[in-house]
């Protein structure tokens, strides 16, 4: 037994291939890496808060009660992390993905040309790094206000 | 003597032998550098003084030939390209290239990252012109201006070392999908105006396995050691295909012997 499950590992290891290991490591390629493991982590965020928001709502089904009990879940400080989670998140994820529209499109990236030392590629270029930049400010903007309004006089 | 000419690192490398089911592991080797010594330097310092059975792949120690690739420090590089002393660490780890199945030691398997690169049919494709030739004379060209090579000239620097193939995170989770490497090929065919099988590559990376699966994530342009920047070529080539992006494509003429 012991054999077999060491044989299995040493057939992973011996593909070579990364598996989730490969995108959840940002590091040592640049902001535009970190983006992507950003765009990728708030979208898992945002669809484990888009199942949860459509159970909170469908609780109205069985009754106010029901449906106050639950809203009261979001009046806890947890709940207000959470929201204010909720609001970074999709603040990143809306911007960066239109960032990522006009990317993906052939916008905004430069031409091909002859490359020179130290060969800067043009797809790096600022006008990315601007987007991604913007997009973490905006996000951080989006839940400051958020926090002052849920952490707030009468939130 | 400076201290610099006496400075001594220890070079961590990874082996293993598949076929002898030898377990990975790494070995440690104390190497002395100077300024000027790359990896690749220091690898074959310990192939001759310390350890022969060290088992790597190189060949040109120019950065033409892309045989040398492997992990320096938790990132695919070149060894033949990349000086110990730009890397500021007294710990060097050599490793093989993720993505790639191993043979042994540093040495990876590139059957299947060729095998991508052969299916997007990286020749010439013109319906003018036969691929069959026999006879010399039946040989032709093509006239292309400046700005046409220009088009394209970038994406043909490929020396197909497999980092930008390592270093994408869809590969490491997608064996299907063909890699920044022949995705940069595709387009370097789509944008010669020598080449008119647009629809013919287009059909091979238009799938579920395909293009569409890059989401621009641009560590292939960050790793390339020859500037070739395939996430461009990709995010290009999308662009093309969705019809966003102008393809100012004009098929080039045949040269006819009068003008000679």
């Amino acid at each position: 037994m012991g054999t077999v499950s060491n044989n299995k590992e040493n057939n992973n290891i011996n593909s070579g291939r990364e598996g989730v290991r490969g995108w959840l490591n940002p590091t040592r390629y640049g902001w535009e890496r970190v983006s992507y493991w950003l765009q990728r982590l708030t979208g898992l965020f945002l669809l484990v808060y888009f199942v949860g928001h459509v159970y909170e709502t469908s609780s109205i089904t069985n009754g106010i009660d029901a449906w106050n009990s639950m809203l009261e879940l979001t009046q806890t400080i947890g709940g207000h992390i959470f929201l204010i989670l909720v609001i970074g998140t999709s603040t990143f994820h809306t911007v960066n993905g239109i960032r990522l529209i006009f990317t993906e499109s052939g916008k905004g990236l430069g031409k091909p040309g002859r490359p020179d030392y130290p060969y800067n590629p043009s797809s790096l270029n600022y006008i990315q790094k601007s987007g991604i930049w913007v997009a973490l400010l905006l996000a951080c903007i989006a839940m400051l206000y958020g926090g002052m309004v849920l952490f707030g006089e009468g939130g | 003597m400076s201290n610099e000419d006496n400075k001594k690192v220890i070079l961590k490398v990874y082996r293993t032998n598949y076929n002898k089911d030898d377990s990975p592991h790494y070995d440690k080797f104390e190497v002395p550098v100077k300024r000027w010594t790359t990896v690749l330097d220091a690898l074959l310092h310990v192939k001759s003084y310390s350890d022969s059975s060290v088992g790597i792949r190189y060949s040109c120690r120019m950065a033409s030939c892309g045989s040398c690739g492997m992990k320096i420090n938790g990132r695919p590089s070149l060894a033949c390209y990349t000086k110990i002393s730009e890397l500021k660490d007294d710990v060097v780890v050599c490793e093989p290239l993720p993505n790639f199945p191993r043979i042994r030691d540093l040495v990876s398997d590139f059957s299947q990252f060729f095998s991508h690169h052969k299916n997007m049919k990286p020749f010439i494709q013109n319906d003018k012109v036969s691929l069959d030739i026999d006879d010399k004379h039946d040989l032709v060209e093509f006239e292309q201006t400046h700005e046409d090579v220009d088009k394209y000239l970038q994406f043909s620097y490929c020396i197909r070392c497999g980092l930008c193939y390592s270093a994408c995170p869809t590969v490491a989770t997608d064996p299907k999908f063909p890699g920044p490497q022949a995705l940069s090929q595709a387009y370097r065919y789509e944008a010669d105006s020598r080449d008119d099988s647009k629809k013919t590559r287009f059909n091979i990376i238009d799938e579920r396995h395909g293009i569409w699966r890059c989401h621009f994530a641009g560590s292939c342009s960050v790793v390339c050691p020859k500037g070739v920047d395939p996430a461009l070529g990709i995010q290009l080539l999308k662009g093309h295909m969705l019809g966003l992006s102008k393809n100012n494509k004009k098929l080039s003429n045949l040269r006819t012997k009068n003008k000679e």
